[in-house]
This record gives C-alpha cells, structure tokens and sequence, in this order.
C-alpha cells in the first residue's frame, strides 16, 4: 500500500446558534459576573495612533430583513499597516491597538458598531499594496461556517482601484459590496457596511 | 471512529516541522464543512450566501491573528460549575471536557483561546429569547473560556448539557452539547463549532448535526468518553480534541524576483 499523508482533518463548523452571545459577550446577554467585561468590545484608547472612526452597518438576511441574533468581529492593521500580531514579521504595530474587535448585532434594530481607526495599507503576497481594509466574520444561527469578507473605505478610490484582491472580483458591479461609504455622526467620521447575505446585492464573501 | 481515534497519528508530526513556516493556510476542504445551503436546517435557506465564494491565497490580512494572554482569563472562567453559583453548585452531571488544539500538521496550537457556552442539565439557555420550559438553573451560567498550554491542552469543568427541542421541524431536538469558539494564530484558523457525546442516539436525528455530510467529519466532533481521566466520587471526563487549519511550509514559495 501507498504511504499515508499525517495530516489531520480540520474540525468541521457547525452554527453558532442563537446564544452565542452567551459564550462571546455574556455581560450583554445579562451574564454578569463570571468576567467583568466581554472581549473585543473596545479597540481604542487615548494612545491609539490614527483617525477615529465608527463602523457601522447591519447584516441582511434573503428576505432583507435584519439579522438581530449575530456576532461581528474584525480584524485590522493599525495607523502604519502592521498587524499586533506575534505572526507580524514587518515591524512591530502600534502597541494602543489591538486591532481586534468583537460586537453583537442589535437585538432590536440589528445594527453593529465598532469605534476604531482607519488602518494603513498592508502590502499582498507579491509586494504590491492592497487598499486599506478591516477584515470581517460574521456568524450567527442559520449560518454554518463563519463567512469572512472584508470592507474596504468609499474616499479611498485611488488604492481601491489598485488593490490587487479587489482586481479577483470578476463582476465588477459586485465591487460595490465591499465599498463602506463614509458619513459622519457627532463629527466623528463614519463608516457604514451593510452585509447582504443574499440578493442582487450580495456581499462578496471569501475562501481564505 | 470517534476522538479516541485521532493520537496515534498526532503522535507523529510532520517531518516538515523544522522547514520554515512562512506560507497560507491549507485550502479549506469545504466538502468536510457543511454546506451554506442546508434545507433541512430552515434557517439557513435565507442566511446562506448563493454566489461562490471568492478564493483568496492568504495575505498578511488572513495570516496574522490576535492573540490572548493568560492574564486576561480569571480563575474561575474554565469552571461552569462554579464560575455563576450564587448558592451552591450548578445542578447536574459533573464533568470534565479536555483535549488538545492542534492544526492539521498535528502539531499542537499553543495560546488559542478556547471559549464554550452550553445549555444547563435540564437543556436550557439562560437567554431572554430562550423558551424552553426546562427549569433555570440559578447556579449556572453557561458559558466560560480557557488558552491552551504550551502543549495545546485545555480543559474546563461543566455539568453535562441536557438535550432540547428547537423549532425548526415540528418535534426536532438538539443532542447534547457544547458550543466551541477557537482563535488560534491567525485569522484564517477561525473556528466555531459543538462537541457531541459518545453513544448519543440524538445526534443521527439533528437536522445542524446532518448538515455535515461526512459521518467522519461527525465522528471528529464526537467526545470520547475517557474512564482514566475522571475523578473518582466526583467527575466523568470526555477527550475533546480540535484541529484548526495548518500551514504550508515554504519550500518552493511562489514568489515574484526581489520579493
């Protein structure tokens, strides 16, 4: 016979049901005190280098209702395009950054939000630049393995137009999905990113 | 084939595992995953992307991950026993679930933070939406957390969850189990998914389990029952391991000149 591979299977996804907050942000589900506060809910400090923004958006089911029962987390460079990470071998990020953020859709209006700043530019396997970009994985009941996408910025048209992930997408008017556009609120500036999970405006969604 | 299956082959790591580690994760093998789409399981008709999904080779963005301290977890956060008792313990069969993280190369996934949450004995959530008419457990909140060793062994010690009914067909349950949420070194290893028990009859009749389509890909969700890792008078123990994706060793990585 044959010699045999050694590797593993990875374990298979399977939902996160309709009480994941239960695990990731129990303090919001009224779980107080097993642990004062929920990871992920704050990305910024005052030491944080970078401009402020809020992201906002929600997450839109087939029938384009609002899915009230999901979690949102990203994942961002910080103000000079490097990670804090330890698989971060470009230099060392900003240390006020974590870069990793965790939020509930809204139990009654289905929207998330997260206060962060804009990232820098992360260069692709070949050296060139990608456009400024927040990495984003959604679950929730009803979705059976974490659909990751990634939201790009509306006043950064030069990058985004040379960005080589966003050059994969073939129909060009699919771009459009992944383009957050910017507003304001209370002066600070915005980022809105809905998500849709199907229809004529469904979200480009990705196998990394 | 279930948990007990997997050590005699993580005994043996790759030969790879002194090359320089440099390249993405391995491809994602989405047959082994379930479906977007599975009609059984009713939700998912509409919360199931209908386009392909868009092939990326990871960049830095999918390759780098946050990580979690020791610090950050409180001593009582692994222990759902005791992490919400107001009065006394929680109320139900003792158990300790344990295992190891590993990716596909078989090697061990050293700081990944493992997070659980789970229904109580009697299979109810302590959740405002939650409408099983199972009884509260005053002492049991239902969720808790833990970072691997250096080893990539965890453990945490709960009652054992009991089974519920959903809507989703008209007299549907849910087998036992526990939800599992991993973080390992990078974005791309991303995980949720449950545990099952050893011998549960539940677990061939559930419409999320049967969204896998693979029965081994089922059995590798399915928790072994481990006599020599309980405690006497006190705790059943269960082997849980988990595989996150591995990575590809850079031995003739496709890269342009000068880069």
């Amino acid at each position: 016979m044959f010699q045999r591979l050694t590797t593993l299977k990875e374990s298979p996804s399977q939902t996160a049901g309709p009480y994941i907050h239960i695990g990731a942000t129990p303090n919001w589900v009224e779980i107080t005190g097993v642990w004062d506060e929920d990871l992920g809910l704050v990305l910024v400090g005052p030491e944080t280098k970078g401009e402020r923004i809020l992201v906002k958006g929600r997450i839109f089911d087939g029938s384009g209702h609002p899915i009230k029962d999901a979690l949102v987390e990203i994942w961002q460079a910080d103000a000079d395009g490097l990670y804090n990470s330890p698989e971060e071998k470009r230099g060392k990020a900003d240390p006020h950054f974590v870069g990793w953020g965790r939020q509930p859709t809204d139990g009654s209006t289905g929207e998330y939000r997260f206060e962060t700043i804009k990232p820098g530019r992360v260069p692709y396997k070949d050296g060139r630049l990608m456009a400024p970009h927040i990495t984003v994985w959604i679950v929730a009941r009803g979705i059976n393995i974490g659909l990751h996408t990634r939201l790009y910025f509306s006043d950064e048209a030069a990058a985004n137009a040379e960005c080589p992930v966003l050059a994969r997408i073939e129909h060009k008017v699919r771009l459009a999905t992944l383009i957050a556009a910017r507003g304001e609120e209370n002066g600070m500036p915005t980022y809105t990113f809905d998500i849709h999970l199907q229809g004529d405006k469904e979200t480009v969604f990705f196998d990394i | 084939m279930q948990q007990k299956a997997t050590p005699s082959e993580v005994s043996e790591p790759r030969q790879e595992q002194t090359m320089s580690l440099e390249g993405g994760y391995y491809q994602r093998d989405r047959s082994w995953h379930p479906a977007a789409l599975t009609p059984q399981y009713k939700t998912s008709v509409l919360r199931s992307p209908q386009y392909p999904l868009l092939a990326l080779d990871n960049t830095i963005s999918e390759m780098t991950g946050p990580r979690f301290g020791h610090n950050q977890i409180g001593p009582l956060d692994n222990d759902l026993i005791r992490n919400f008792a107001k009065t006394g313990d929680a109320i139900g069969q003792r158990m300790i679930v344990y295992g190891r993280v590993l990716d596909e190369n078989a090697r061990p996934v050293p700081g990944a933070l493992v997070e659980f949450w789970q229904a109580n004995a009697g299979g109810r959530y302590r959740h405002k939406k939650e409408t099983y008419l199972a009884a509260i457990d005053p002492n049991f909140g239902g969720c808790g957390r833990t970072i691997t060793d250096e080893e990539g062994r965890y453990w945490f010690r709960t009652i054992k969850p009991g089974a519920y009914p959903w809507p989703n067909g008209v007299n549907d349950w849910r087998p036992a189990h526990i939800h599992f949420s991993l973080f390992g070194h990078a974005f791309a290893q991303r995980l949720i998914t449950q545990m099952y028990f050893e011998g549960d009859p539940m677990i061939w009749q559930c419409p999320i389990v049967s969204t896998i389509a693979d029965k081994a890909a089922i059995d590798q969700l399915t928790a072994v029952l481990d006599r020599n890792a309980t405690l006497p008078m006190d705790a059943l123990a269960y082997k849980f391991d988990i595989v996150l994706r591995g990575r590809r060793s850079t031995m003739f990585e496709n890269r342009m000149e000068g880069n």
